[in-house]
This record gives structure tokens, C-alpha cells and sequence, in this order.
């Protein structure tokens, strides 16, 4: 009686345990037969001259994504010059200072915010910038990719400052020191390697969104170093390529798309790197 | 013997829950003032009172008056950042600045304080805390590692040399050993000594011998109320109150 009650019990012991190691299983399983599949597919196509090279014309063989990879960089630093200031500000004005319903709401609009469909973050860049300017750009570009990374660092930003604890905010007072000093040189600091995990992630995040720039920076199939003109990026690339009916450019669009999964695995790789950092 | 602080009819109150009840105490200058009392007796709020410590804690409100050489601290005039500088404060946890080393622990609140002072200037200072705290020795080979990397009394004795770095008047400690070993505890109860010849020295505590050992004079709190302040020598042979006669022969708290 008792040895078959044991038997039991020990049955669906170790099938539950293979349940929950089978879910994880499937978490991680796409991860790795997208990085298989690009590697098969794109891998013969990563080349030196992709990563140097201008986009060559259909059937002409050759060519890469060189103006995208540099596009995708000075949009991405473009948007986070100024939101990281406001994201990393606004979220140290929720933790430390935000109390009230106006805090509430902010925090309500961030979540919001980080919910929204990344394409109506382009459509907005369209109507804000595009329109007005009559011209596809670098900038609006950059305002779209903004306004899906400043709600996601904000909250991260809040977060990460409500693990410092309260004793390190009393002895800090308790110096003489001014409450904003306190906050920025001793608080900020405590918490500062989570704040910048946080802005690295948001970062791969944005490196590889493409509907918010396809109504702002547009693409390029050449140079440009003017931020007022319509400029190239990696998944626009990916984009453009993988919808053409061309062989060729398939081939290309796997390589690109194995580039910018490699660029946003590094950034992640950089955020473990940095938090795992003496804590 | 001048008064540095004077407490007149202190009561106060978190939202509707009264915590002290009137209480009207002289700390005189110099001297070691020990507060004790049983756990919830208002000890660690009253001596929070005498920096401000309570200035954000929403809900929070108070009567009375506390003067600090005849100037109410909490009145219009007095911001609670210089009086800070002038009433410093050791925690009941250690807690020096993670992610600091021993040296950026002591100078911040002098780098923070908005003073010009040169490398040289605060360098010697540092140097000056750390030695009055009696930590120098122990610390001076290792002034670049992470305060935190500290034993647990050598951290206290980092956060007494932070507070004494700024140079206040008067030395707030809220319960400073009850984290530590009883070697430490003697290490800061020896310190307190030393400083209460430059320093006024508040100390909470619920330990009676230590109270006994380190005090000039004695406060016993109970329900928010000071039944008795006296000289340390009187208030554990002959108490006034029979509360206080109850408490230090231990039939309660």
C-alpha cells in the first residue's frame, strides 16, 4: 500500500520535473534553429565585401550591406543621444521623487508605450517628421527607434534604483550632502551598472526593429552622411531583399539578417558582461 | 556644563500613531548621552529627530521644539543639508557606499559638500577621519578596494570616519554595535570615548552595559515617553522611577 502510494508519487515527481525542463526546452529551441538556419543559409554569403561593400545591382554578383551597417549604427546613436538622458532622467524622477498621480500616469504611459506596436512608432516619425519635412530621413528615423527605447529604459532605469537600498539614501543625507547630489553621485552610481544593462538591451532591441523606420528613414542604396536624407539600415536591407524576387538578393537578406542577429547577440553578450561585473 | 541641544515638549506622530510624548531632554556639550529602552520605545525616532532624518517620511509630523545652541532646527530658517553637516549620523547597519573604495567612502561628503578643496586638502583629511576612527592602520595599505570588502566592524568604523570627515559638532549613532562581534563593539565603544573629547555624542542603544560603560549620562524611554535621565553612575545604582529600577534588573523589556 504505502510502496505504491511511494511509487506513485515519485512517478509524477519526475514527470512534472520533465515537464518543466521540456517548456524550457522549447523556450530556447527557436533561438537556436534561427542562429542554424541563418548560419546555413546566410553563412555562404559572409563575406568580407558584405561588410565593406555597397549594394550591387540584381544579377550583378558581389556587393553588401556596408552604407546599412553604418545607417543602422548612426540611427541607433542618434536616437539614444538624446534618450538616454530622458529615459535614465525620467526614470531616476519616478524611483526617487515620484510619488504622486503624475507619476502614476507617466508610469502608466511608459507601459503603455512599450506596448504599442513598434510600425505606429513609424507612422508617428511619418506624420511628426517626414511630413513636415518633405523627406524621409536619419532624424525621423532616429525619433521613431526613440520612442520605443525611452518607455522600455525609463521603467529598467526606476527598477534597477528601487534595489538600492534605503540606507545608502539616509547616509548620503546624513553627510550634508544636497538631495540631488545624493541622488545623481551616490544613488545613480549604486545602481549604475543595472541602469546600463537596461540601456544595452533596449539598444539590441531598437538595432533590429524595422517597421518604424520604413516610413522614416526609408533606405538607401548608397552613402549618405547627411542626417536630413533618407539613409540605409541593416533590417530595411533584410527587408528590401527578402521580398524581391531575386535569388541572389535571398542570399543576401540571409547574410544581412545573420549580421544583425550577431550585432545584437554581442550587445547582449556586452549587458551580461558588464552586470556580472563585481555586484 | 553648556548645552549643545536643548528638547522642549518633542512629540510626534507617523500619519495618526503618536510615537514620543513630550519629551524635553539637555545634551550638554562633549559629553556621550546614552538613549535606551526596550524595542519600539521611540529611542531610534527621537535621535532621528535631531538631524532631520525624518524630513521625507511621509506622514510625518511633530510639536515642540529641539534648539541647537538656542536655534530651533526645524524652524524656516535652517536648512536640513547644513544641519546635517553639523549633526552627523552613524546607522545601526553598516553601510558604507557599495561600489566606493575606503578612500571615496570618507572623501564624497566632502567632494559632495560643494567645498574647493584641493587633492592634497582632502587626501589629508581622509587621512585624519580614518585615524580618529581608529581604522588608519588597519586600512591605509588598501585605501583603493571597495568599502564593502571591509569586515563588518571595520565598516562601522569606515562609516563613523565618513561622518566625522565633514567635520560636525555633534556625533549621532543609532544603535552602532548592535550589528557587530563584541570585539568590534569594544573597538567602537573605545572610540566613542576618544571622540567625546572634540565631539557631543548621542548613542541608542538597548545594551545597558554598554550604556553603563560609555556614558556620561543615561535617557530610558518607554512607550515614547523619557521616564528618566540621569548621570550614568545614578541612574543603574539608584533610579528615581521604579520603571527604570524594573528594566535594568531585566523583569522586563
Amino acid at each position: 500500500m504505502t510502496g505504491a502510494i511511494t511509487f506513485r508519487r515519485k512517478a509524477v515527481d519526475r514527470t512534472m520535473k520533465a515537464l518543466f525542463c521540456l517548456a524550457a526546452i522549447l523556450v530556447i529551441l527557436p533561438l537556436f534553429l534561427i542562429l542554424f538556419d541563418l548560419l546555413i543559409k546566410g553563412g555562404k554569403e559572409l563575406k568580407l565585401t558584405l561588410l565593406i561593400d555597397l549594394p550591387h545591382p540584381v544579377g550583378e554578383p558581389g556587393g553588401g550591406i556596408a552604407n546599412g551597417i553604418a545607417g543602422t549604427f548612426v540611427i541607433t546613436l542618434l536616437a539614444m543621444l538624446w534618450s538616454v538622458p530622458t529615459a535614465v532622467l525620467c526614470g531616476i524622477y519616478l524611483a526617487e521623487y515620484g510619488k504622486g498621480k503624475f507619476a502614476s500616469a507617466v508610469r502608466f504611459a511608459a507601459d503603455t508605450m512599450t506596448g504599442v506596436p513598434s510600425i505606429i512608432m513609424g507612422i508617428f516619425g511619418y506624420i511628426l517628421l517626414v511630413l513636415p519635412m518633405k523627406r524621409f530621413s536619419a532624424w525621423a528615423g532616429a525619433a521613431a527607434l526613440s520612442m520605443i527605447f525611452i518607455p522600455v529604459v525609463v521603467r529598467t532605469t526606476e527598477e534597477m534604483l528601487r534595489t538600492v537600498p534605503t540606507t545608502v539614501r539616509e547616509a548620503a543625507l546624513a553627510l550634508g550632502i544636497a538631495r540631488w547630489k545624493a541622488t545623481l553621485r551616490i544613488t545613480v552610481r549604486t545602481a549604475w551598472p543595472g541602469i546600463l544593462t537596461g540601456i544595452l538591451l533596449a539598444m539590441a532591441r531598437i538595432i533590429g526593429e524595422t517597421a518604424p523606420l520604413l516610413f522614416t528613414a526609408l533606405g538607401n542604396q548608397f552613402w549618405q552622411t547627411r542626417l536630413d536624407q533618407p539613409m540605409a539600415a541593416v533590417p530595411l536591407q533584410v527587408f528590401t531583399y527578402a521580398i524581391s524576387p531575386y535569388e541572389d538578393w535571398h542570399d543576401k537578406a540571409w547574410a544581412g539578417a545573420l549580421v544583425l542577429i550577431t550585432m545584437v547577440l554581442l550587445i547582449n553578450i556586452a549587458a551580461r558582461v558588464l552586470t556580472r561585473e563585481k555586484r | 556644563m553648556e548645552n549643545v541641544f536643548e528638547i522642549h515638549d518633542l512629540s510626534n506622530w507617523f500619519g495618526e500613531n503618536q510615537v514620543l510624548k513630550k519629551i524635553r531632554m539637555d545634551i550638554g556639550k562633549n559629553s556621550v548621552t546614552s538613549v535606551m529602552g526596550p524595542s519600539g520605545c521611540g529611542k531610534s525616532t527621537f535621535i532621528r529627530c535631531l538631524n532631520r532624518m525624518h524630513d521625507m517620511t511621509p506622514g510625518f509630523r511633530m510639536s515642540g521644539e529641539i534648539l541647537l545652541d538656542g536655534t530651533n532646527i526645524y524652524s524656516e530658517k535652517i536648512d536640513p543639508v547644513y544641519l546635517r553637516r553639523r549633526v552627523g549620523m552613524v546607522f545601526q547597519q553598516p553601510n558604507p557606499f557599495p561600489r566606493m573604495s575606503v578612500f571615496e567612502n570618507v572623501a564624497v561628503g566632502l567632494k559632495l559638500n560643494g567645498g574647493k578643496l584641493s587633492r592634497a586638502d582632502i587626501s589629508e583629511k581622509v587621512e585624519r577621519s580614518l585615524v580618529m576612527a581608529a581604522l588608519w592602520n588597519e586600512v591605509k595599505d588598501h585605501l583603493r578596494q571597495s568599502g564593502a570588502s571591509l569586515s563588518g566592524g571595520q565598516q562601522q568604523r569606515l562609516c563613523i570616519a565618513r561622518a566625522l570627515a565633514v567635520e560636525p559638532e555633534v556625533l549621532l549613532m543609532d544603535e552602532p554595535c548592535s550589528a557587530l562581534d563584541p570585539m568590534s563593539t569594544s573597538k567602537i565603544e573605545e572610540l566613542i570615548e576618544d571622540l567625546s573629547e572634540k565631539y557631543t555624542i548621542a548613542v541608542v542603544t538597548h545594551n545597558m552595559q554598554q550604556a553603563a560603560r560609555i556614558s556620561d549620562q543615561v535617557a530610558f524611554f518607554l512607550m515614547g515617553e523619557l521616564i528618566e535621565m540621569d548621570k550614568s553612575g545614578k541612574i543603574f545604582t539608584n533610579p528615581s522611577d521604579k520603571r527604570t529600577e524594573q528594566y535594568i534588573t531585566g523583569r522586563f523589556g
